[in-house]
């Protein structure tokens, strides 16, 4: 599969999906001038990805920040992942969030509260 | 201008800054918000912010607040004589700093038959406590949907959580059409 490597702006994340060295990421400020296009190509990405996923995805996200639109977007991503672990992959969400950030470390339980997926919170210094 | 008119207006310039300090106004724009403002209004204040040693969680608060507000006006702003949907919405957008707080505001014409939906709106989360709208938050993004402009009906509810404070709102009459919306946030420097 074609390996997804973007480079992050200012105020774009940096991201990579690499099904054979098994890297899954998304990190960085997103708040895209137009969150549809640009989210497009990932969950396209996600929808073949799912035909033949690795046994095991381990999928991180590490935002410092993302806007209100692309919040939307990051759950229509964990909904395919959730699809994923539905039907019978292993499937883990690594949610980071910078050790005093409660606003990150609440997204992420909001979003664990959402989608039925593996959810591990894990805390980290800037 | 003539030579008179010239004075005038440069006796109102005075006037203009003079009223910005009083109001402890660190920043005004009136016009067209697109992307390019909002990343360079944003990346303005955010240096300001950290030359004053402002906390690290005031300076984000005030940063999401500021993107959604712009966000606000460029994608909701009705725009008269375009019929263009991705004609950037216009409004003016103010950022001041008192002692205690920052406030963020916004203005922004709107036509009259959406004040109520929005009034509505509005209302309903400042009606609501810190569980309430972080149930709001959840239900809006899994049920809501983007809008063309890209819009997921999330932007209030995030300024009231991020500020824990309620939305002050104004609508001015404009003429029998449409309306001034204002908006104003506060966030406190106390963290």
């Amino acid at each position: 599969m074609e390996v997804i490597k973007i480079k992050g702006t200012d105020d774009t994340p940096t991201i990579i999906l690499d099904k054979e060295s098994g890297v899954f990421e998304i990190s960085g400020r997103s708040l895209p001038e137009d969150v549809t296009t640009f989210y497009e190509p990932i969950l396209n990405w996600l929808d073949e990805y799912q035909e033949e996923a690795n046994t095991k995805t381990v999928f991180s996200f590490k935002l410092v920040y993302f806007n209100t639109a692309s919040s939307k977007l990051i759950l229509d991503i964990l909904m395919k992942l959730e699809d994923m672990h539905e039907n019978g992959k292993e499937v883990l969400i690594k949610w980071y969030f910078p050790e005093d950030d409660e606003d990150m470390e609440e997204a992420g339980e909001e979003y664990a509260d959402i989608v039925d997926v593996p959810f591990e919170q894990v805390s980290y210094n800037l | 201008m003539d030579k008179s008119n010239v004075k005038g207006f440069l006796e109102f310039v005075y006037d203009f800054y003079r009223s910005m300090k009083a109001h402890e106004i660190t920043l005004v724009y009136e016009g067209e918000i697109t992307h390019q403002i909002t990343k360079a209004f944003t990346s303005l204040t955010e240096s300001n912010m950290a030359k004053e040693s402002e906390a690290n969680s005031v300076q984000k608060k005030v940063f999401h607040v500021m993107v959604e507000c712009l966000q606000n006006i460029s994608k909701h702003a009705d725009s008269f004589g375009s019929d263009d949907f991705l004609f950037a919405g216009r409004g003016i957008f103010m950022v001041s700093k008192g002692k205690n707080d920052y406030h963020v505001t916004t203005g922004n014409v709107i036509e009259n038959d959406k004040i109520e939906e929005l009034t509505e709106m509005l209302n309903h989360i400042n009606s609501l406590d810190k569980e309430g709208l972080k149930n709001l938050y959840k239900n809006q993004m899994k049920e809501g949907r983007l809008s063309e402009k890209g819009g997921a009906g999330l932007g209030f509810i995030d300024i009231a959580r991020k500020t824990s404070n309620k939305l002050d709102y104004h609508f001015l009459p404009i003429d029998e059409g449409s309306s001034f919306f204002l908006l104003t946030s506060s966030i406190s420097r106390l963290a």
